[in-house]
């Protein structure tokens, strides 16, 4: 009898081993997901201004709009979790991302997977990325290419446990990476765009929106503000009801950084204005609409 | 019933005695500090509302009363301002969002007043010269601001 138990216990144990085993695998995208497209480089700047690479992955002593972004990565970023040190992303082929092929790079960026087949730290918004559309991805790599090569060394991230085990990000990916948009409904064109660019480019809801014990955002309060992941103090409520700002107000803000009371945005928001300061009026428009829209 | 009445009585009275006794530890010379730079900080903000709301074409462009805000500014930014920044008002006293970091980066933070200053002169210049010149200096302007506040405020709602 307590063999036979013990016999199921460990054949439970060992499917059990490999469902965990199979959940936790990366998925990569279908190998065709770039296949027929041509990126453009000019355009690939617009989405890269548009997701915020720059916000992260310039050097801490960077300036801003100092010609082309060097993508040499080295800033940290404190969270509960542990600290994450963003990487080189520059066209330094040992130290960037310079080898790796258009898959390599749409696989990172929208699934979240490294060229090796490891997972990526959340930090990294691949989860919004992966709304993405295929084209912009294309765009994007294309820009990318041609940024300079750095070759600074990227450093490691310095996590806790049980956190620094990379393959169970597969797990929190099964349990919080959903690509559905997160507003839903009839939309017009100018609030499905500025949808897109909060939901997918913009990856607001990755500060703006609370998160669980386990770092998974929590849609039910899409875009109510947060504890601050990164510092001190709170990331503010968005939404019509916590924020109060009119579209014009919004749009204003994104390109100048005045509060309607002509105070100025602050902390993070600040790198997150230069980028939305060179958008075009009508991206600043749409995303102002997609706002005061939210239900 | 009544017992248990009283004793959430007494905690709550407790509970409010607690808030106002943290609220007059507050060392007045602090507080006083803090409320002369929120006031300063104010006075910014009305006088870059008038530009502001030009700019945004909210009021009509005025070359007088654009001129007017834009060197109470410039006037502002020079103002000596070492003692609205005692040690110790920082962001762990209520109603301070000022973080720790400025007196940690002290060198930093002046070298960022002088780019307001400059900031505010080029408004100075750029605000009596027509609307287009207006707007083009709100730029320079808000980016000084920003500045400071992205290293040295504490963000909130």
């Amino acid at each position: 009898m307590a063999g036979r138990l013990l016999k199921g216990v460990a054949a439970l144990a060992v499917a059990g081993g490999a469902a965990g085993w199979w959940l936790t695998a990366p998925d990569p995208l279908p190998a065709d997901h770039l296949a027929g497209l041509t990126g453009d480089a000019a355009a690939g700047e617009q989405v890269f201004i548009a997701a915020g690479c720059a916000s992260c992955h310039t050097a801490p002593d960077a300036e801003a709009g100092q010609g082309l972004p060097i993508l040499a990565g080295g800033q940290r970023f404190e969270t509960d979790f542990g600290t994450f040190v963003a990487p080189n992303i520059s066209t330094d082929p040992n130290h960037g991302i310079g080898g790796w092929s258009d898959m390599d790079l749409a696989n990172a960026v929208q699934r979240g997977v490294s060229p090796g087949g490891a997972h990526y730290y959340p930090a990294f918004p691949y989860t919004a990325y992966a709304r993405a559309g295929r084209q912009d991805i294309a765009d994007l790599i294309a820009y990318m290419r041609t940024l300079p090569a750095d070759a600074t060394p990227s450093q490691p991230h310095d996590i806790t446990f049980p956190f620094n085990v990379r393959r169970s990000l597969g797990g929190w990916k099964t349990l919080f990476r959903n690509e559905d948009w997160v507003v839903t409904g009839n939309l017009d064109s100018q609030v499905e765009r500025g949808r897109y660019l909060v939901e997918a480019l913009g990856h607001c809801g990755e500060c703006h929106t609370p998160r669980n014990a386990l770092g998974g955002l929590d849609r039910g309060n899409w875009l109510a503000g947060a504890v601050n992941p990164d510092g001190e103090g709170r990331i503010p409520d968005i939404t019509p009801e916590g924020l109060g700002w009119s579209a014009p107000d919004i749009s204003a803000y994104l390109e100048s950084g005045f509060t309607p009371e002509f105070d100025t945005a602050g902390g993070t928001m600040v790198s997150v204005i230069k980028n939305t300061s060179r958008l075009s009026v009508q991206d600043r428009d749409a995303i102002a609409a997609y706002l005061v829209a939210l239900p | 019933m009544k017992r248990l009445a009283t004793a959430i009585t007494v905690l709550s009275l407790t509970g409010l005695g607690t808030t106002a006794v943290a609220e007059s530890h507050v060392d007045p010379a602090i507080a006083g500090a803090m409320k002369a730079r929120q006031a300063h900080m104010q006075l910014y903000a009305h006088n870059i509302g008038v530009l502001g709301g030009m700019a945004r074409e909210r009021i009509a462009y005025d070359a007088d009363a654009a001129s007017a805000a834009a060197s109470n500014i410039a006037a502002l930014s020079q103002l000596d301002q070492s003692t609205y920044w005692p040690e110790g008002s920082d962001n762990s006293v209520e109603g301070s969002k000022a973080l720790p970091a400025i007196w940690e980066n002290l060198d930093d933070v002046m070298s960022m007043s002088e780019d307001l200053v400059m900031a505010a002169a080029a408004m100075e210049d750029a605000a009596g010269q027509g609307l287009g010149a207006l707007k083009g200096a709100m730029g320079g302007l808000g980016g000084a601001c920003g500045a400071c506040h992205e290293d040295y405020r504490e963000s909130d709602d």
